[in-house]
């Protein structure tokens, strides 16, 4: 049995433990704010916190969750007012919006460990997550505007 | 105006609470009015053209909350938002009080719902401004009628009716029920809104619809759809498409924890147009445990006819065909005597492969049948094709399927496409429960419509003075229709129309030839389509003739454009096809050509200085029926690495409802032709896609985007008819950046992609 902390509240799985984190929040829980978009790690869009540190939960396994405090795009903040999700509005930043939830949660816990980062900073962190339809340049604007108090 | 049934059933429900859908209410046949517009578009030539009865589109709440119906299906346009944005400020509601509900697959009732050729606010802006205007209408006669007063004495503004004289009000909740039973109004007798006074169009002041909902994801996309009692499944299909199964062990997958069912799934055969390509199917309680079940699936296939399709010989075969005459599909002049007398002659060849749509959200559908009767909830661009498509494969009628209509998690032309849906319908049926298909990355980049390859060869002949006198363009490429007929060699009128036989340039002796080009894989539509070759050769072209001769890019452009007209192509084009409009609203307008080449190049600032190892590039073309200029700032480093300081793009898309959205589809279009230019490519090796993932299929990423990306959006007033702005941001990107490249390094790029070619520059 492995039990994780998803948003606070504790869960049990008894069955795979190879399990991907991802079909288990979105299957198996019903949280279906973080996005398959690739398997592998490659584009970003599946992406939690875990322990407030962005991961892929594609590639993240049940058995590599165990004990551990996982954030998905519904936990963020309660009213979903977190200065990233905030600025994400004010920057109108989504097209299709399907990557969005990774793009938020890798951009909040990039500033939550740094709270200021430069224009190369974020396009350093933000460069894991794809956006089909283009909007890195909103992204980017977004970022800073959160930092800099949205 | 509607018969006492319609009437009485809109009493209780159309312009009443929310709880009931619109959607409900009309369940006798509609008395659809169709859309006069005062341009003529090709809207009416669609499937089922346009619908502007207010009481399919509106409903009005006892609290005021107006809902209205978005009929086109979301995929990041923004087409949810800026239609019924239309409506509410045509019918003066207030956007804070709208709520904006997805129509189900329904043509008839909602007019035509493809959600494709960057169409919509082409052909729905009149008949959302239709609607607005008679809901407005309607109001504003039943609060004459509630006070008694001349209808001319009454206006509605903000959400209320005013009584001019007694300043007396009633908001439009408390209208709803009076304003229902209201006719409504003749058409012909609608007063539209003075441009100067609308709220909202123009302005680009409103964020998208789903914006709270997708920042804090809650947006419903088609992966995010949950019924009870639904199983996963994942399907292994053919490795080559028109391929089978001749036989397969499930005993490994049914071993995997979470693994339940095994299933055939049925294909068609070549070409098989939008039905499933066949396969094994693993039914599971999570998605997870499906793909590993498929993981452990042992299955013989039969490769079919396509087993030999590679790319290297393919594309060897394409330039061969370039090199000889084809079918004329354009001709003025006599180009072979006119080449015979040029001075010089320049040949360009140019290539560009196969594309993936790679929409971040794969194609994934949900499906529920039971009892004869078919639901599924996907994220379709044809909702109604969808529908009729499930219809034919189950045997029922389309009156027993219902097509819910999700986001999209991007669209791009694969999800006009319905294979996948089809899937989830006959699983469902099979498993005898609701099942949601899910197309894994690897699945959507080897059994993609992918985008055609094309061979593209133009030789342009000049005269002593350095002018051309002479074009020839042969372009070959597996045509779209060969999904749908087997044999089909030749492009359809629709793609010779993308850029090779529209050239708008004034050169005496022009010829377009379309030698043959057979098909191995399905060739679908994507973004922009066509246009992405033709304009990449022809751009390049104009750009290689200026260096050949000495001149500045631009000057050269808007000499092959030549002076202010309308380039009347008609006599020497048979079935000339201008993106389905009548050329009288929409013509060849060389004189807009110009002007965004003019715009772009003032606000871009052509001809600026630049560091060395950058360069500038500009490239321009008009699709669906739009114009658009891109100037491509690029700086190449030793070793061959790309960066772009500045993007600057001007469109001409007419009139326009929604400036913001205008903006990010032309900032996004730079992203998609930055990927197409410096990766994009899907080759075949023994038939079998050889890319599978992100990894080798690459797509721009946000620390290779421009720094500064400008758009310039060229004002009209409200006499120029709407064009397309979804698509036509991509065409001109690649060439610009090539011509950029070339300016930068002396390295021509006449190959896409890029890839290591700048690695020996």
């Amino acid at each position: 049995m492995i039990t994780l902390v998803v948003n606070g509240r504790e869960q049990h799985w008894d069955g795979d433990p190879s399990l991907p984190l991802l079909w288990f929040i979105r299957d198996e829980m019903g949280l279906t704010g973080t996005k398959f978009g690739c398997g592998h790690g490659f584009c970003g869009s599946c992406t939690v916190h875990l322990e407030g540190i962005a991961v892929r939960s594609c590639s993240t396994t049940l058995a590599e969750a165990a004990g551990k405090r996982i954030t998905t795009i519904e936990g963020l903040d309660p009213a979903g007012n977190h200065p990233v999700q905030k600025a994400w509005r004010e920057v109108n930043v989504p097209q299709c919006g399907y990557c969005q939830s990774g793009q938020i949660m890798q951009a909040s816990s990039l500033i939550a460990r740094n709270p200021h980062p430069s224009h190369e900073e974020i396009r350093e962190a933000m460069a894991g997550n794809i956006c089909r339809c283009g909007c890195y340049q909103r992204i980017e604007t977004a970022v800073h505007l959160a930092t800099t108090g949205a | 105006m509607f018969d006492n049934r319609i009437e009485n059933v809109s009493r209780r429900g159309v312009l009443r609470g929310l709880g009931v859908t619109a959607g409900l209410v009309l369940a006798v046949p509609v008395m659809s009015r169709r859309g006069m517009a005062a341009y003529s578009t090709g809207a009416d030539k669609m499937p089922h053209g346009t619908v502007n009865d207010p009481k399919v589109f509106v409903s009005i709440a006892p609290d005021g909350v107006v809902t209205i119906i978005a009929a086109r299906s979301e995929m990041g346009t923004g087409v949810r938002t800026s239609l019924p944005m239309i409506v509410a400020d045509e019918m003066e509601a207030n956007w804070e009080m709208v709520k904006v509900q997805q129509a189900p697959g329904d043509e008839v009732k909602y007019g035509n719902q493809d959600t494709d050729g960057s169409r919509s606010t082409r052909h729905f802006l009149i008949p959302m401004r239709q609607i607005g205007a008679s809901a407005r209408t309607m109001l504003e006669a039943a609060a004459a009628k509630r006070w008694n007063v001349p209808v001319s004495e009454v206006k509605a503004a903000h959400h209320e009716v005013i009584h001019v004289g007694s300043g007396q009000k009633l908001g439009y909740g408390d209208l709803a029920d009076d304003a229902a039973a209201q006719p409504v109004p003749d058409v012909a007798t609608l007063r539209l809104k003075d441009p100067k006074d609308f709220r909202y169009m123009g302005k680009g002041q409103i964020g998208i619809v789903d914006l709270h909902d997708i920042t804090t994801g809650r947006a419903m996309y088609g992966i995010d759809t949950r019924l009870p009692g639904m199983k996963y499944a994942v399907i292994a299909r053919p490795p080559v498409t028109g391929g089978k199964v001749v036989s397969f062990d499930p005993s490994d997958a049914l071993k995997v924890s979470g693994v339940e069912q095994v299933i055939q799934v049925q294909g068609w055969p070549w070409p098989s147009k939008f039905q499933p390509l066949g396969g094994v199917a693993v039914i599971a309680r999570n998605t997870g445990a499906a793909i590993k079940g498929r993981d452990a699936l042992k299955i013989v296939w039969d490769d079919g006819p396509n087993a030999s399709y590679d790319s290297v010989a393919y594309r060897k075969e394409l330039e061969d065909a370039s090199r000889k005459p084809g079918e004329v599909v354009r001709n003025n002049g006599d180009v072979d005597s006119a080449m015979k007398s040029a001075a010089k002659v320049i040949v360009g060849e140019y290539y560009l492969p196969h594309l993936a749509h790679a929409s971040m959200e794969t194609p994934v559908a949900t499906a529920q049948v039971a009892d004869g009767k078919a639901e599924v909830w996907a994220p379709v661009q044809s909702p109604q094709g969808t529908r009729d498509d499930i219809a034919k494969t189950l045997g029922i009628s389309p009156e027993n399927v219902t097509v819910n209509v999700t986001l999209l998690g991007g669209g791009f032309g694969r999800k006009s496409k319905c294979d996948f849906v089809l899937e989830a319908v006959l699983l469902s049926k099979a498993v005898g429960a609701p099942v949601k298909v899910q197309w894994t990355r690897e699945d959507d980049i080897h059994n993609d419509f992918v985008h055609t390859v094309s061979a593209e060869r133009i030789e342009a002949g000049l005269d002593k003075s350095g002018k051309v006198i002479a074009w020839r363009h042969r372009s070959v490429a597996p045509t779209i229709m060969s999904t749908f007929a087997a044999g089909a060699k030749h492009q359809a009128p629709f793609e010779l129309g993308m850029g090779l036989v529209d050239l708008p340039f004034d050169i005496p002796n022009i010829r377009c030839e379309n030698p043959e080009a057979a098909a191995y894989t399905r060739i679908g539509w994507f973004r922009s389509v066509s246009n992405i070759p033709r304009a990449f050769a022809v751009q390049t072209m104009v750009a290689e003739i200026a260096h050949a001769t000495g001149r500045d890019q631009k000057e050269m452009l808007l000499e092959l454009i030549g002076p202010a007209r309308i380039v009347d192509i008609g006599p020497t084009v048979k079935d000339f096809w201008d993106y389905g409009e009548p050329v009288g609203s929409y013509p060849i307008d060389a004189g807009r050509l110009r002007r965004v080449v003019e715009l772009v190049a003032e606000r871009g600032q052509w001809g600026r200085q630049v560091p060395k190892g950058h360069g500038l590039g500009i490239a321009v073309h008009r699709s669906f029926v739009s114009y658009i200029a891109t100037i491509v700032e690029v700086a190449v480093d030793g070793k061959g690495k790309l960066t772009i300081p500045r993007v600057d793009t001007a469109i001409d898309c007419g009139t326009f409802v929604n400036p913001e959205r205008i903006q990010s589809q032309v900032e996004g279009a730079a992203i998609m032709g930055l990927s197409l230019a410096k990766y994009g490519e899907i080759t075949f090796k023994n038939g079998r896609v050889v890319q599978k993932n992100f990894d080798d299929f690459k797509l721009a990423r946000i620390d290779e985007g421009p720094m500064v990306t400008n758009i310039h959006i060229m004002p009209n007033g409200p006499d120029v008819p709407p064009s397309g702005a979804g698509e036509p941001g991509l065409p001109p990107f690649a060439p610009a950046l090539c011509n950029a490249i070339f300016a930068a390094t002396g390295k021509r790029i006449r190959s896409l992609p890029i890839g290591k070619q700048l690695q020996s520059a």
